[in-house]
């Protein structure tokens, strides 16, 4: 492209945009990372009119696919042909409740229970955590049978965003995508 | 000028204790991988390890931004010796009561969890109120260590509960393992000179000030387990000033030997 001393255009941002929505999360590979709220703006960098910014998110301080998505995103940018960078942005620190209903379905029909709201969850220095008992503020239902009877065997799975659940009824063991 | 190189001093301090106690109780928690007593728990450990060495990543990569030139998290992380650690001597104390060696067979999954729940306690609170930091990099990492600090915090509750009130045997472990561990949070509530100069700058948080959270969340946890809380009276550690116990050393060795042997290696 000779495009690289021209202000980036709309439609430039639009390519850069469809290109980076087919990239899927490394982890789970059924969603994008748009839909996952990790991909946060592409957009003109503020301080020089002809490169593009993307900005990602990370989920977890220490999710270690965090280095594969940042290097899936360059390797694209750089497919296309854009003048562009890449920024790791932290605040507002990303939670579940940016992941689309889309993606719900889809990590569902993958066999991973979705996320339910955040706003139940923690709730300050106050809080009291003593018994073991498994609380999530809703029922998480197992996505093999759909039964809300269901246990929490460990809050830490296979992944950093992810717990590992029991269905009391078909029986099946499941991860189940914490809120964060 | 003096005013700013001297901001940045303080906010470097400040941010190397919070990240220094994040990266050695990460990596004293990774001596369970793959030994942990039950392979959910060995995951458990392992994951909260990511969370604390991803804190720490977090931090001194901001701490190389401040401070600029050849200044890595790979250098704040292998280069740097036990005296220009900040972190509290209790993070850096090997998984086993003061009284056995240092084998593997000697770490206590007690002690392990009875520290694990001392800090988180701490730092639930205390990440919860720098999301308030007037330096914006460091409100930022607090918002999102706190949710991870919930985590360990639950994780660890859940333990001191099972075991304080579980067996004969478990019960006196973790009654041991509190009785040694509680005297070294004394360091908690002696603010150093950078913290108090962080939290005078508006970049810190006064710790003593979550004293009483802390003392509720130990107290009604232990009470839940049918624990007594142990005194905290005492030598005093000085882990923030550089003054640790001789087990940071031993930890360092482990964590930075390939780094030094191999000094600018990548994979």
């Amino acid at each position: 492209m000779s495009t690289a001393a021209l202000p980036v255009t709309a439609e430039s941002i639009a390519r850069v945009r469809a290109a980076l929505d087919g990239l899927t999360d490394p982890e789970i590979p059924v969603v994008t990372l748009a839909e996952m709220g990790i991909l946060r703006d592409v957009r003109p960098a503020a301080d020089d009119p002809a490169l593009v910014e993307v900005v990602i998110t990370p989920t977890y301080s220490g999710c270690p696919a965090m280095g594969q998505i940042e290097d899936d995103v360059r390797a694209t940018l750089q497919r296309l042909g854009v003048p562009a960078r890449v920024t790791t942005q932290l605040a507002p620190a990303w939670t579940t409740d940016w992941m689309t209903e889309a993606a719900r379905d889809k990590l569902r029909a993958y066999g991973i229970a979705p996320p339910g709201r955040c706003s139940a969850e923690g709730s300050g220095p106050g809080e009291r955590i003593v018994r073991f008992v498994p609380r999530a503020p809703e029922p998480v239902a197992c996505p093999r049978c759909g039964s809300t009877r269901t246990r929490e065997v460990s809050h830490f799975g296979s992944t950093a965003c992810k717990a590992l659940w029991q269905c009391l009824d078909c029986r099946e063991p499941f991860d189940h995508f914490k809120p964060h | 000028m003096d005013a700013v190189a001297t901001d940045t001093t303080v906010l470097v301090d400040y941010l190397l204790h919070l990240g220094d106690n994040a990266l050695v109780l990460g990596q004293r928690n990774s001596q369970w991988c793959g030994v942990g007593p039950v392979l959910e728990e060995d995951l458990a450990l392992a994951n909260q390890t990511l969370d604390l060495i991803g804190q720490a990543r977090l931090l001194y990569q901001e701490i190389a931004r401040l401070q600029g030139g050849d200044v890595t998290e790979d250098t704040l992380a292998y280069f740097r010796d036990a005296p220009a650690f900040r972190n509290y001597v209790l993070l850096e104390l090997p998984a086993s009561l003061a009284r056995v060696g240092y084998a593997q067979g000697d770490m206590d999954w007690g002690v392990t969890l009875a520290r694990n729940f001392l800090y988180s306690a701490l730092m639930v609170p205390l990440w919860d109120a720098l999301q308030g930091s007037r330096h914006e990099p460091l409100s930022a990492i607090a918002a999102k260590s706190l949710k991870e600090a919930r985590y360990h915090l639950r994780h660890a509750s859940d333990w001191v509960v099972r075991l304080g009130d579980g067996t004969d045997t478990s019960h006196a472990r973790m009654q041991a393992a509190f009785d040694h561990l509680m005297p070294y949070t004394q360091e908690f509530w002696t603010a150093s000179d950078f913290e108090r100069a962080a939290v005078e700058a508006g970049v810190g948080v006064d710790v003593a000030g979550l004293r009483d959270v802390w003392r509720a969340t130990v107290a009604a946890t232990l009470q839940e387990a049918t624990l007594r809380v142990p005194s905290d009276q005492g030598y005093v550690p000085q882990g923030k000033n550089g003054l640790h116990s001789e087990h940071l050393s031993y930890l360092l060795g482990e964590m930075q030997s390939v780094a030094r042997a191999h000094p600018g290696a990548v994979w």
